[in-house]
């Protein structure tokens, strides 16, 4: 343990710019954490040299007095990111070897702001996932365990599918990490390991060079142990890229700047259709709290309606696997990754994709294929992006009567490594409070409130109009100020 | 009406033309990779063409604008709005797994292109429609004993899908459109209409039917690269059809390909095996949406087009419809017309051009663009005959002079001395002379033998070495026979 690996990523970045420690340090204890940390197999690839390397020239570049808004600051990067030369998996056995040799452009922008690269972190295959236990390089394990806090058990899973970024975000192993959201895998991860995840409004961050799982869905974003450090790392990976046809150009503000802590007179809607059914006691409880909190702030809580939520799981699990369906089609056993030679191209496509993808993701391309095949795709595929429209419908309806939405992130805390594994359902039902926000491009944002009963932590989500990231960390802040989460997971580094 | 006689009697036959048009653009649809023709293999590849993870398309303006201008041209609705869809289906030379193409909502809808027949008479076909997709990557199965190697340097180059109507009729129509379509793409320059590069390729819808009856099973003919191919499959594909009516069979619907060596069509496969292509619109994509200005900018600027230029040199050389046609099928051809029928005798001019040069570069083998003799030299040919410096008969001798080694017309004339004699005098001792040597035929035609007189010209002119002014020659010789 390394009390430099205890800080925040404002933090850090006080004690690099008065010189207390240097970014070789800072980067060190890292390293040291991430060897640490590998009972809970966070990490696919380790980069300890590069990370070395990069925070040397960090420290040159704060000597020569040009050290950027996150420079020295080690992160661990999803695997889902191609990094130039290092290993990317997109935790799938079918890119194999896999060595890009361009750098996407959300880590691009964050080296450019000086963030040093620990390594690639694990994730449900191909990001398909909520519990990060279908990736070919192993189950991540979540370092909090139910019970007393010191005694550490592996026996939860970390959300997914950014689950390695979350855990190592709580194991104290990287001040940050990037994740991706499809339908909710940086915010319930980031829920279910006690750390702040924030999906930005789709078009924030550029998708290019990050494997595609759902390009109407994907959006890449921080995951941090503070808001504050959401809104640093945020702001060096966004921005508009005219490489990807989807990012916005919009200019990117100073989301920390955003943290005034004064919320008084800002509506806060309440969706009266996020009270599910059978949702446990203390995150209904944790709900209310939140609510308290920001009224005790000065914000004005509005019921609202969104009538439409119930359909939102439904056309995603028909929108999500139709593209990825697609997008997958591109591994092939051609170009790059694995080959099963055959007998014939046929053959060879079999016999690579059979080997290649593990069971969820095969799931998840025949029900693609299914859903977009004739006769099927009106009923289904088409009448999904009908759902979408009305699903956008109702929150902007709802942004009329509020400014920011407050919901719990996931209907329960972190599960057992086992539970829901026989019933896709199920756990297709663990994202049914953030998958509406990435079908209607809107920015999330999730941050600790508290611990349950069990002593896992539970999360809180905020919703924002588009591109209104502002308005979530202005919040966000607050809430955080509120629930003043401590609590530290069993498993540190 | 063109039918086809069968055994029991005549069938009509219905084609619809579907043509690929590689769009001339230095760079792909998608990608920024360059697209020049016979590189190296794999050697105008980007990341985004080979499907890299994680790659995204991004659109090429320049390709809109070609493909907005040959809309244009076709005199088509322009969408101001429109999608670009996926088309799925694995093949190893589609890295993506899928085709960018547009499959509800084209960038252009109905438009028309004018037929010239060979008899000089037009006809009017429809165009459905016009979309932009990605050409796939090519497959070389011929370099190993087992494998098959690939080549992505076609794979992402921007393509026009322009499909017709099924308004055509023949074979022989079907030809007429897709010179008419190549001309007009290469007038607008938008689409160089090589098929032997594969740069246009044609796949041809095959039906028939009794004459004036309901539509027939078609058959779809992929991937035919000639006119002549074409013409050919459709012709063979058209009887193949009629036999197995006639024989009580019915027509399956299915794809064929032409068989190039032994000009048969044959089966590929049939609808029941035709891939689900699974089409959804693009996520990596945002719809297409066109600035109205901006297509007026595109419009504003076309060139003059074969049918408005055809329309003009009917009315301004009166021209007949045939020498128009061949005039206007090719820019070059028209530009050239037209820089030596501008202050001459425009029917001379086409006469001249279409006869003599095309005639000429044709047993050559050459193009218009290459042509030994330029324009400039052809007008001044024209303007010696014009000032009867020469005859049209001499003119003839110093066109291939001219075309032979690239001489001056002038240079000929006066270093072979071919000037024309004028001299009435001299016309006349060479037009005595020859009656002189001639007297039993002076005789004859007297008596009557009017056809002779040919015979005395023919003489005069060979004893004037061909340089006598024919009109002198005709007035003399008249005067002198009769008088």
């Amino acid at each position: 343990m390394s009390a430099l690996t205890r800080m925040t990523m404002a933090e850090a970045l006080k004690g690099l710019a008065a010189r207390e420690f240097t970014a070789v340090e800072l980067t060190e204890a890292h390293v040291r954490a991430v060897e640490a940390a590998r009972p809970l197999n966070a990490f696919i690839t380790e980069t300890p040299d590069k990370a070395l390397e990069m925070a040397r020239a960090s420290d040159a570049r704060r000597a020569r007095g040009e050290a950027g808004p996150m420079d020295g600051l080690p992160i661990a990067v999803k695997d889902l990111f191609c990094t130039r030369d290092v290993l990317t998996t997109a935790a799938s056995h079918i890119l194999d070897g896999f060595h890009p040799q361009y750098e996407s452009s959300v880590t691009t922008n964050l080296w450019r702001d000086g963030a040093v690269m620990l390594g690639k972190v694990n994730l449900d295959e191909f990001a398909m996932g909520s519990a990060n236990i279908t990736s070919y390089y192993g189950d991540v394990v979540n370092p909090w365990s139910p019970g007393d806090a010191g005694a550490w058990e592996r026996r939860l899973v970390p959300g997914g599918s950014s689950g390695g970024s979350a855990a190592a975000v709580a194991a104290r192993c990287a001040l940050g990490a990037t994740g991706t959201d499809t339908g909710g895998s940086i915010r319930q991860p980031a829920a279910f390991a006690g750390i702040v995840g924030i999906k930005p409004t789709y078009g924030r961050c550029s998708r290019w060079g990050i494997v595609a799982f759902a390009s109407s869905l994907d959006q890449a974003g921080p995951m941090t142990r503070t808001v504050r450090d959401s809104a640093i790392m945020l702001r060096s990976m966004a921005g508009f890229d005219p490489k990807d046809s989807t990012s916005v150009d919009m200019p990117v503000p100073d989301f920390e700047a955003a943290l005034t802590g004064d919320v008084r007179g800002l509506r806060v809607g309440i969706p009266r259709e996020y009270r599910v059914d059978g949702m446990p006691a203390e995150i209904e409880a944790m709900w209310q709290r939140g609510v308290e909190w920001l009224k005790a702030a000065g914000a004005e809580p509005v019921e609202i309606s969104l009538p439409h939520t119930k359909y939102a799981l439904p056309a995603y699990y028909i929108v999500a696997p139709a593209e990825a369906s697609s997008n997958l089609a591109r591994y092939d056993g051609v170009r790059y990754g694995l080959r099963v030679e055959g007998g014939n191209l046929k053959e060879m496509y079999e016999n690579t994709r059979g080997a290649g993808f593990g069971k969820e993701v095969r799931r998840r391309i025949l029900i693609g294929t299914y859903v977009l095949s004739a006769g099927y795709y009106d009923a289904y595929y088409l009448k999904a992006q009908k759902v979408r429209t009305r699903i956008k419908q109702d929150f902007d309806a709802a942004f009329t009567r509020c400014d920011v939405i407050l919901t719990p992130t996931a209907p329960s805390g972190a599960f057992a490594i086992g539970e829901k594994m026989d019933d896709p359902i199920q756990m297709y039902l663990n994202d049914v409070f953030t998958v509406p926000v990435n079908l209607a491009g809107l920015p999330g944002m999730s941050l600790p409130a508290g611990l349950g009963a069990d002593g896992l932590p539970l999360g809180l989500q905020l919703i924002g109009r588009p591109f209104d990231e502002e308005t979530l960390f202005r919040v966000g802040g607050v809430l955080e100020e509120a629930a003043q989460f401590t609590a530290t997971p069993p498993f540190m580094a | 009406m063109t039918y086809i006689q069968g055994e029991t009697g005549n069938w009509e036959v219905v084609i619809g033309l579907e043509v690929h048009a590689q769009i001339i653009s230095k760079a792909k649809l998608f990608s920024g990779a360059a697209t020049d023709f016979g590189s190296d293999p794999n050697s105008q590849v980007s990341f985004v063409d080979a499907a890299f993870p994680g790659m995204l398309p991004v659109i090429n303006a320049f390709c809109v604008e070609q493909a907005v201008r040959t809309g244009l041209g076709l005199k088509a609705e322009i969408n101001l709005v429109s999608v670009f869809d996926r088309k799925n289906y694995f093949y190893a030379d589609l890295p993506q797994g899928y085709q960018i193409s547009q499959f509800q909502q084209p960038v252009v809808g109905r438009g028309q292109l004018v037929l010239d027949l060979p008899d000089g008479s037009s006809r009017t076909v429809g165009i459905t429609r016009l979309h932009l997709e990605q050409d796939a990557g090519k497959s070389i199965h011929d370099q190993h004993p087992t494998k098959t190697f690939i080549d992505l340097n076609r794979s992402g180059v921007a393509l026009m899908e322009i499909v017709s109507e099924p308004d055509l009729r023949s074979a022989e129509e079907a030809g007429a459109y897709l010179r008419k379509l190549r001309s007009i793409l290469r007038y607008l320059g938008t689409c160089d209409g090589n098929m032997e590069e594969g740069s246009m390729r044609c796949d041809c819808n095959v039906s028939v039917r009794r004459p004036g009856g309901e539509l027939g099973t078609r058959c779809e003919i992929k991937n035919v690269n000639s006119i002549r191919f074409v013409q050919a499959a459709i012709d063979f594909e058209a009887r193949r059809q009629i036999e197995v009516l006639e024989e009580g069979g019915t027509i399956v619907q299915e794809t064929r390909l032409w068989d190039t060596t032994r000009l048969v069509t044959r089966s590929m496969r049939s609808k029941e095996e035709a891939h689900d292509y699974r089409y959804f619109p693009d996520p990596d994509l945002l719809p297409l949406e066109l600035d109205p200005a901006w297509v007026e900018e595109i419009r504003r600027a076309l060139p003059e087009l074969p049918d408005e230029k055809k329309a003009r040199f009917m009315a301004d050389f009166k021209l007949s419809a045939y020498d128009a046609n061949v005039l206007v099928n090719e820019k070059a051809k028209a530009d050239y017309f037209e820089a030596v029928a501008n202050g001459r005798d425009a029917k001379m001019a086409a006469n001249w051009v279409t006869g003599e040069l095309f005639g000429a570069l044709n047993k050559a083998g050459r193009e218009i663009e290459d042509s030994p003799v330029s324009a400039a030299d052809l007008g001044a040919l024209l303007d010696l005959i014009g000032d009867n410096t020469i005859s049209g008969r001499i003119a003839k001798e110093v066109f291939e002079e001219m075309f032979a080694t690239g001489a001056k017309p002038g240079d000929i004339v006066e270093k072979k001395g071919l000037r024309q004699v004028t001299d009435t005098g001299a016309i006349e001792s060479a037009i005595d002379a020859v009656l002189a040597a001639n007297a039993d035929k002076v005789e004859e035609f007297r008596s009557g033998k009017d056809k002779l007189f040919g015979f005395f010209v023919g003489q005069t002119m060979k004893a004037t070495q061909g340089k006598a002014n024919p009109a002198l020659v005709n007035e003399i010789l008249t005067r002198k026979l009769k008088g």
